[in-house]
Parts: C-alpha cells; sequence; structure tokens
C-alpha cells in the first residue's frame, strides 16, 4: 500500500499552492511514498530522550538595535513586479 | 432553556518602536504605500530577518502590565500560509514558547469586580495592507508589513457583551500606560477579533463557537457579540446547530454575516524559524523592563483616592486614560485646584472631545493653560461664564489665557464704583422693575440682573451685581 | 599557458610588478568562456561590459593591494547580485534582473576587488546532485562532457576545473560544494555553518546552507575563504568569531596529526577505486607522519532521510516566497489569486523542487509533524553527537567525498531515491555543521576525479586546510587539467 494517498498528495499540493494535473498526482504518490518508506528506517532508532536539534550552533539573544533605516524607494520596490498601480504591487482579486 | 454566553478574545497590537521588527524599515503610520519597505520586508530571495531588541522589550512590558508570567526560553516559528500580503508566505510569530502566558487583568461591570485570563502574549510581524478593488483586482502595500506586533489571547472568561466591552477599555487602557503602543483601533494599532459559543446554564462542556472578524470600534466589538449572541440562541432553540465559522459585524446593517465556514483546523505547518536563533530572557534582563513599567491604572486610581481624595467616580474617571490621567496631574502641578480640574476634565473638555471625536494630545488646550484659566476664575478676573469664553479659545487654538483674557477685553468688572453707575443707569430705564420688586415680585432681580449683564457684555462679577443692585434698590 | 594555471598568489605578483593587467586577466577569462562554454554551460549570465569596465578602472589605481585584486570570478547563480540577474536556474527567476542587493559574500568580495565574470549555472534552487536540474542547459563535466559536473554547484567546480575563472562561489546544503568539486577535480570547502554569512543566498534549508570557495588549489581556497568568512550582523546564525588567516595555516606539517577514518565511508557502496585512492590518500599522510585509526559513525546511515526531511521543510517554507507578486515570472493564465499562485509557482518551477516543495509540506502538515519533521532533528542531534564523540579523539575526519566518480547524464534522472544516495557521505557534514572540503585524490578508469573529503571541527578550518595542503603538496592530482575545446 501506498504511504501517501492521492487525495493527500493533492491536499498537500493545495497547501503548497501548486498545481497539479491527474499525471502529476500519481507521480509524486509514487516517488513521495517510496521517499517515506524510506524515511520510516528512522523509527529504528530510540529518540525518546533526544532534544531535536534546529540550531547547530549554541547562539542565543542576537538582536539589532532599534534604529531606522531608509534602503531603497518606492520605484525600486516595484522594479521587479510583475504587476503594480499607484504604488501598489497588484494582484488578481480572492474572488474568480 | 437558559443559555450562558461565553466570549474569549484575540487583540492585536502593534508595537511603537522606531524600526520594524526584523528590519531597520522606518515604522510609521499613513506614509505613501511602498515607502518604507526594503528587500526584507518584500520578501527578496536571499534576505535574513534580525530581531529587533526594542519590540522585544515593549512586548515584555506589555505582558509584565498585564501580569503574564515572562518566558526564560523563547523563539520564533514560522507560521505558513499564503496571501498576497504575506511577502514570505509565513509569518514569523511564536508558537510554543509565547513570550508570555497566564496573565489576567480586572474589570468592573455594574459594580462588580472580575478576573479575565490572558492566556498567552506572543511577538509576530504584521502583514501589508490588501485593498480590494472592483476592477477584479487588489493592490498591496507593505508599508505595514515586519510592524511589531503583540497578539494578547484571553481565556474564554467573559459571560455578556459588556464585559468583552469593559475588557477591551481596560486591556487598551493598561498598555496605553505602558507607552508601548498607541492603541488606536482607527489606525489599526489595535485590533479585535472575538469568540463566542453559548451553552445550556449548568453545562460544563463549551458549545461551538463563532469567530467574528472586522470590529471596528469597541462598540462594534459589543453590538456584534450582542447580535451573536441572540442568533445563537435563536438557532439553538429552534433545534438548530452552530457551524464552527467566521463572520464579520456589518455596520450598516448592525448584523453578523458569515464569511466561511472552517472545515477542520488551518494547517499553518508551524516550524521553528531556523533563521532566528533562541532568546534567553534572564533575570536581570526582567527587572531591567519590570522597572521601566510605569504606575499603571489600578495603582493611580487608587492613589488619587487616597492620596487625592478624590472620590471613587472621579478618580475612574481620571485614570481611564493615561493622557487624561497626565493631564490632571500636570495641571494640577501647576497650582489648580483638584476638584476643578477633575470637573473641567469631565465636563466641558470631555464634551469637545466627543463632540469633536478627538483624543486629549490632538487638543490645543494645556493642563498649564487649564490650571491658569482655573486661577483666573478663582481670583475674580473672570467669572465662568466668561471662562467659557477662554475654553473655547483654548482649546481650539492654545494661548494663555491672561493674553486671551486680556486681548478680548473679557476681565470681570469688579469695581464697586463703575458696577455702581452702570447699575444705576440700569435702574434709571427700568423704573416698572423696581416698583414690580417692591411689590414683592422676585423674579424682577433676575431681569435687572441681565440687563446688568447686558450692559456688561457679561463681564461683570455676578455676586457683586447682586449686592450693589439690592443695595441700589432699596435706596430708591 | 592557460592564465589559471597559476594560483591567486602567483598571478597577484604578476599584477603587482606589473606583468600582467587585469584587463588581459579579465580578457582572459572571457576568452575562455567563449571558447569552451558552448561544451560547458557553467554560466548562465555574463558580466562581461562591468567587468571589463572594472577592470579598466583597476588597473589605473595605484594601490593594488586588496586580497583579491582583479581576479576573475563566478558567483553561482544563487547568490544575489545587485543589477546582475540572479535567477537560481530557474524559470520562475528568468526575468529577475535585478536583485536590488548584493550578498554580503558579493559585497566582500566586491570590497577586495575581485571581478565578477559571471553568474554560474546550477541545479534549479540548489535542489540536485548533477546540475540536470538547471531549467536551462545543464553544466557538462569538463572532464567528460558526457558526464554530470555534479551539483548542485556544478556551475561553479565546472568553470574552475574548466579555466574559466579563477574560483568560484557555491554554495552545500548537503554536499552542494563538495560533491561537483570532487565530480570535476577540483578543491571546494564547505565552511562551519555560520562561518560565512547566509545574507544574500537563496535559502533552500536556512538550517545546512554555507556558501564556500571552489579553486584549483587549497592556498587560494583559504585565501578566498579569508575574504568571505566572518560575523554578518545581517545574518543572526552567522557566528562572532573572528576570522583566523587560514593561508598562514599551510604549513606543509601534519606530523602528529590524528586523522579518524569512518568505516561507513568506506563500506559496500564505495566504488572500489574510489577506495582505493582514499587508502592511498591515507598512506601519504602515513608518509608525512599522520596517524589514522578506523572509527565509526553509527548514525550515518540515517543521515540522507533525515536531510531529506529536514532539507525540504524548510526548503516547503523558503520557497513560498515564490508566489508572483513582487518579482519573478507570474503566470498570465490565472484569473484570480490563488490560481494566479498555483499556475506561477507549477510552470516556473522544475519537477524535482516540485517534489522536494511537496515532501516537506507533507513532513510539516498536522499529523506528520511529529513523525517525520521532529524525529528527523531528533536523529540530527544523534548524527552531530557522533561527530563530536570522533573529534574528542582526533583531529580531523577522512573519507571519500562521493561513493563514486561521477555518472554519465541522464542516468540517474529517473529515480530520485538513487540520486539521493549519491550525498550520503557528504550530508552529515551539514547536518552536523562541522566544516568538510573536497580536494583531488586521483583519477578513476574514465580519466575521471576523485575527490577525498577532510572534516573538521566546528570553526577549525584551519587545520582542515593544512591537512588537505599537505597532501595536496605531496602528490600531483592537482596539476591535471581537463582536455577541453583544444587549449592545453
Amino acid at each position: 500500500m501506498e504511504k501517501i494517498s492521492k487525495d493527500q498528495v493533492k491536499h498537500v499540493a493545495h497547501l503548497a499552492r501548486l498545481h497539479v494535473s491527474e499525471e502529476e498526482a500519481a507521480m509524486f504518490t509514487e516517488h513521495l511514498s517510496s521517499i517515506i518508506t524510506y524515511a520510516e528506517q528512522l523509527n529504528e532508532l530510540d529518540t525518546t530522550n533526544v532534544e531535536p536539534t534546529t540550531h547547530v550552533l549554541d547562539i542565543k539573544n542576537v538582536m539589532r538595535k532599534d534604529e531606522p533605516k531608509q534602503w531603497i524607494t518606492q520605484e525600486e520596490a516595484l522594479k521587479n513586479a510583475p504587476d503594480h498601480k499607484d504604488g501598489h504591487f497588484r494582484v488578481p482579486s480572492i474572488l474568480e | 432553556m437558559n443559555f450562558e454566553t461565553i466570549i474569549g478574545l484575540e487583540v492585536h497590537v502593534e508595537l511603537k518602536t522606531q524600526s520594524k521588527i526584523f528590519s531597520p524599515s522606518v515604522n510609521a503610520f499613513g506614509t505613501a504605500p511602498n515607502t518604507n519597505v526594503n528587500p526584507i520586508d518584500l520578501g527578496y530571495p536571499g534576505v535574513l530577518p534580525v530581531l529587533n531588541e526594542e519590540a522585544v522589550n515593549f512586548a515584555m512590558k506589555a505582558a509584565m502590565a498585564l501580569n503574564c508570567d515572562i518566558a526564560t526560553n523563547t523563539k520564533f516559528d514560522r507560521k505558513n500560509y499564503f496571501y498576497p500580503d504575506n511577502p514570505k508566505a509565513y509569518q514569523i510569530s511564536q508558537f510554543d514558547q509565547p513570550i508570555g502566558e497566564n496573565g489576567w487583568i480586572e474589570i468592573e461591570v455594574h459594580g462588580k469586580k472580575k478576573r479575565i485570563g490572558i492566556t498567552r502574549l506572543h511577538l509576530e510581524e504584521d502583514a501589508g495592507k490588501l485593498t480590494h478593488g472592483d476592477d477584479g483586482y487588489s493592490l498591496v502595500d507593505f508599508n505595514r508589513q515586519g510592524t511589531p506586533l503583540i497578539e494578547i489571547v484571553s481565556e474564554p472568561d467573559m459571560r455578556s457583551p459588556e464585559e468583552a466591552y469593559a475588557y477591551l477599555e481596560k486591556l487598551k487602557n493598561i498598555i496605553q500606560y505602558t507607552g508601548v503602543s498607541d492603541v488606536k483601533m482607527q489606525e489599526g494599532s489595535l485590533r479585535c477579533d472575538a469568540n463566542i459559543s453559548l451553552r445550556p446554564i449548568g453545562q460544563e462542556e463549551f458549545g461551538t463557537k463563532t469567530e467574528l472578524k472586522n470590529l471596528n470600534s469597541f462598540s462594534f466589538v459589543q453590538k456584534g457579540l450582542e447580535f451573536e449572541e441572540k442568533r445563537q440562541e435563536k438557532v439553538l432553540l429552534s433545534g438548530g446547530q452552530i457551524l464552527q465559522e467566521t463572520r464579520r459585524y456589518d455596520e450598516k446593517t448592525k448584523e453578523t454575516i458569515l464569511m466561511r465556514v472552517k472545515e477542520g483546523s488551518d494547517d499553518y505547518r508551524y516550524f521553528p524559524e531556523p533563521d532566528l536563533v533562541p532568546l534567553y530572557i534572564d533575570d536581570a534582563w526582567k527587572e531591567r523592563i519590570r522597572k521601566e513599567i510605569p504606575e499603571l491604572p489600578d495603582a493611580r486610581k487608587k492613589r488619587y483616592m487616597e492620596e487625592l481624595d478624590l472620590s471613587e467616580y472621579d478618580a475612574t474617571v481620571m485614570t481611564n486614560s493615561k493622557q487624561m490621567a497626565d493631564f490632571f496631574e500636570e495641571a494640577i502641578a501647576h497650582g489648580a485646584d483638584m476638584k476643578q480640574v477633575s470637573n473641567w476634565l469631565m465636563g466641558e473638555i470631555s464634551a469637545y472631545m466627543n463632540k469633536h471625536l478627538k483624543e486629549l494630545d490632538e487638543l490645543a488646550i494645556t493642563p498649564e493653560a487649564l490650571a491658569k484659566m482655573i486661577q483666573l476664575i478663582a481670583d475674580g478676573t473672570i467669572s465662568s461664564k466668561i471662562a467659557k469664553k477662554v475654553f473655547a479659545e483654548l482649546v481650539e487654538h492654545g494661548g494663555d489665557p491672561e493674553k486671551i483674557v486680556k486681548e478680548k477685553g473679557l476681565v470681570q468688572i469688579s469695581d464697586e464704583d463703575q458696577l455702581k453707575e452702570i447699575i444705576s443707569n440700569v435702574l434709571d430705564e427700568n423704573e416698572q422693575s423696581i416698583i414690580d420688586y417692591k411689590n414683592g415680585k422676585n423674579k424682577a432681580v433676575g431681569f435687572l440682573v441681565g440687563q446688568v449683564m447686558k450692559a456688561t457684555k457679561g463681564q461683570a462679577n455676578p455676586p457683586m451685581v447682586n449686592k450693589i443692585l439690592l443695595e441700589e434698590i432699596n435706596k430708591r | 599557458m592557460a592564465l589559471f594555471d597559476y594560483t591567486i598568489k602567483q598571478l597577484e605578483e604578476k599584477v603587482h610588478n606589473g606583468e600582467i593587467t587585469v584587463e588581459e586577466l579579465v580578457n582572459a577569462s572571457y576568452e575562455r568562456i567563449h571558447e569552451v562554454d558552448d561544451e560547458v554551460h557553467a554560466f548562465l549570465t555574463l558580466n562581461e561590459e562591468n567587468a571589463r569596465a572594472q577592470a579598466k578602472e583597476l588597473d589605473k589605481q595605484a594601490d593594488k593591494t586588496a586580497a583579491l585584486f582583479g581576479m576573475p570570478s563566478g558567483i553561482k547563480d544563487n547568490i544575489v547580485t545587485k543589477s546582475l540577474r540572479t535567477t537560481c536556474a530557474s524559470q520562475f527567476l528568468d526575468n529577475f534582473h535585478d536583485p536590488l542587493y548584493n550578498a554580503t559574500v558579493v559585497q566582500k568580495l566586491s570590497e577586495q576587488k575581485a571581478v565578477t565574470i559571471g553568474k554560474l549555472n546550477m541545479d534549479e534552487f540548489a535542489m540536485g546532485s548533477s546540475n540536470e536540474n538547471s531549467s536551462y542547459e545543464p553544466t557538462r563535466n569538463p572532464w567528460n562532457t558526457d558526464y554530470v559536473p555534479g551539483g548542485s554547484s556544478g556551475g561553479s567546480a565546472a568553470a574552475v576545473a574548466a579555466g574559466e575563472v579563477l574560483f568560484a562561489l557555491g554554495s552545500d546544503t548537503g554536499g552542494s560544494i563538495r560533491q561537483p568539486a570532487a565530480f570535476c577535480g577540483v578543491v571546494g570547502l564547505k565552511p562551519t555553518y555560520g562561518r560565512v554569512s547566509r545574507f544574500g543566498l537563496v535559502a533552500f534549508a536556512s538550517s545546512l546552507d554555507q556558501i564556500g570557495p571552489l579553486t584549483r588549489t587549497v592556498e587560494d581556497n583559504a585565501r578566498v575563504l579569508e575574504v568571505i568568512a566572518g560575523h554578518d550582523a545581517m545574518d543572526s546564525t552567522s557566528a562572532d568569531i573572528e576570522v583566523p588567516a587560514y593561508t598562514a595555516a599551510l604549513t606543509n606539517d601534519v606530523k602528529g596529526l590524528k586523522i579518524a577514518v569512518p568505516k561507513e565511508y568506506l563500506s559496500e557502496g564505495v566504488a572500489p577505486e574510489v577506495k582505493a585512492s582514499v587508502m592511498e590518500a591515507l598512506k601519504v599522510y602515513e608518509s608525512l607522519g599522520a596517524t589514522w585509526e578506523e572509527v565509526s559513525l553509527p548514525h550515518s546511515k540515517y543521515a540522507v532521510a533525515t536531510y531529506y526531511l529536514l532539507s525540504s521543510s524548510e526548503a516547503s517554507a523558503n520557497l513560498a516566497r515564490f508566489d508572483g507578486v513582487r518579482y519573478g515570472v507570474r503566470s498570465e493564465n490565472a484569473d484570480n489569486m490563488i490560481d494566479m499562485f498555483k499556475k506561477s509557482r507549477s510552470e516556473g518551477f522544475g519537477e524535482e523542487v516540485k517534489r522536494r516543495i511537496m515532501l516537506g509540506t507533507f513532513a510539516l502538515s498536522s499529523g506528520y509533524y511529529d513523525a517525520y519533521y521532529k524525529k528527523a532533528q531528533k536523529v540530527r542531534t544523534l548524527i552531530k553527537q557522533d561527530f563530536e564523540q570522533i573529534f574528542q579523539d582526533y583531529d580531523v575526519v577522512i573519507g571519500p567525498t562521493t561513493p563514486t566518480p561521477a555518472f554519465k547524464v541522464g542516468e540517474k534522472v529517473d529515480d530520485p531515491l538513487t540520486m539521493y544516495a549519491n550525498d550520503i557521505l557528504t550530508i552529515p557534514v551539514n547536518l552536523a555543521g562541522v566544516p568538510g572540503i573536497s580536494i583531488p585524490c586521483g583519477f578513476a578508469k574514465e580519466g575521471l576525479p576523485i575527490g577525498l573529503q577532510i572534516i573538521g571541527k566546528h570553526f577549525d578550518e584551519a587545520t582542515v586546510y593544512r591537512t588537505a595542503h599537505a597532501y595536496e603538496q605531496a602528490t600531483d592530482h592537482h596539476k591535471q587539467r581537463p582536455q577541453l575545446g583544444g587549449a592545453k
């Protein structure tokens, strides 16, 4: 049995905002299932008392002073925008 | 069947640091779109966040003022969701180690005091602003992106929309006292979502809740909750079921309107932010912040009652906002009579603020000016009536009351000879009134006083007018 | 004479004594590119006009003492360059002509007067081990263009190997500098996590990514690291630890050096000729007065699974910003917001990128987080502890960089797991955050290079370089050159 269903794959694709065709969904189902099966070898290890590692270095309290700085102009901010209007980025509406 | 209402509130408060929480962009309201942004705010490829120390200090200060326990070990997490105003498609927030937990504030409704629990207070970044057009497009401004935000989640401890209102008032007041935010709902620096559910009285288990969004003022929060309370009751009484849904309050129809039904919980895929290192808040740091917290409203109220001998009512009103209390104290420091100051603040000044929808700090009158004006009344330079004219000038344009009084010729006439002459003239012209008075019509005096005031444009010293007038009548 | 057979130090002397101009160096670079890049496909974008102008400017300067004065360099295309197109080899960023700012490393190179020749090819968003995931023409191995150059910094390794630039910057998340360095017969170092600023490196897996240099010699490598390393206030994870003079550590003295050789690194999956080369190298070290012992890194076999869960999870969030709102290519076929997100991303990303985003999204999703993501974080701790254990008794860990030499183009593209297994020897180093280098240590039958991996303690790049340099000076592998485009 697959570790992940095609419906799950479609749900994950939606969460990740990826459009997947039926064909792609089938392919990802197969690939993800085999990767997840492979990943389950980690269950061989008892990690009950092991702390998870998020940061490999033990660095704490890195902060900056509250000092404002101007960096780019509005024109630069919009420079790479696919669409913009009146100083704003423009996007299609939420509704269809 | 009778129901009990359960309300919990989620309040977002923008912190007024100089720069943003994770980037050095200016943190300001009301500037041209996309001018207070940089590649970090815009989520450009390759950028990294660096935490603003002041944002942490402010969040701690707020959490302490709300009686929270402050975390010793805390960190940031990524909350993943796609939206055009969320440039990285994740918001840097705090998931399982909020900076503050287990707080409370005390509210008072109908003379009854009650503690409302605060589950947690965490630090996060604000999103940009999306404006929906009617041309099939929406516009995004990222100026607000990265503004430091604290989210304050209450326990479901409120039992009526009135309590919710009182909670918000108190919360706003406390935060304002700490100075970490403007807490102006109209500018969005304080925002509120409300959760409400009903359960049959006696039942322990909570009913299904709905979430109210788009609540643009405290009174809309109360009205929205009142509507929702009735709506849910109706549904339940007719045997229906409450669905877990998000509704918004429509200010025009005064109804709550369905936005969306929630299917399960949202999957935000929180995980620890690898780009930011953990925070370790030691006792010294906590102490340093604790010392910076000014006297809070409850303590101030108590002091006003105990040390200044203000009535509970006056003390409550005087401490209802930090601006009011600061104004009050400053005016007293300039030598004005305490009772007079509080009367003016609760009377004319509050009326003006309400009428013009302005905050105290937006008025032109200073505490010093109010104190001087009160002094001018006390020493008889102006009458209370004239004072209203002076106040009208002060509140609109500011300035020095003494100068105003002089320039406008508003000084009270207290010179006995001068008054005698004026009164004589008035009596000469109103012989019928003298006769009326002597025939026992006391009202006639009032008329004569009015004539004297008219002749002096209201500047005659009223007690003296009364006294001299009677003397002069009796002489005739 | 091929200009780039010289080291930075040798060229620096020539520039200083007027024997050669920066303009000539830059010319040589572009000539070589025009000669061989049709075969190698190392470059995605050239900075020719600016580089030539900069060369003329530099030649006018009296002060030529900057550490990398006039040295032609290539930058991997996931490191952002102001006013110079940065695509990450993705169609999504095909039009990203001006990222508005320079990565900290680019800024540092520029302060030391290095010349940016162009942007280098890679696997899309650094996801891949062969360069076949580039959405442009994939880079080929200069030693044999039927073979892959490795990845994801394949363009960086190939450009150095082909003599197109003197040095290149790459990035390494699970072996992306060391593996292509091994496949292309050059020197590639992944520094300690936190040694080099990540500001301006387009994030793949933030807790693993590091930028590092690819060069022809160890000395050149050490010199470039001296320039790019150091604390950066813009990167909260960069370490505030002083940068030693790495070039001064190249003493050729490894007497008494204690080498650990993990048995897992020479196990069955490792090709016999690779194993033979490594054993040969260990003999060289013995002859130089070092000692080695077999040790165990017992959790190594879990590294690949751990890595794919963690890196894909982080990537799923890091790549979510490519939504078509502020930059990049927006799909023209969308009529509402969600559709715009989905279509822009689906049209802009290649298959491997989508696969990893899917895996990462799944591993973080509700109900699976503890079983996959958190579990992997815990195993990461065990893998890190393996290294800490070994480094209590040894100075360096040595093994092969990759189980096999370069494979043929197209050989592994159909099976992601086989492809992932190629990184089995490099991945643990990223998970532990320690520094690792790959240096040439021989050639396989087809004339393809073999890489020797030297791993050091946290922030002990100096010992890694000293170890690598001693071997390099005792052997001739680094003097071999690929036969390309007729120029020998």
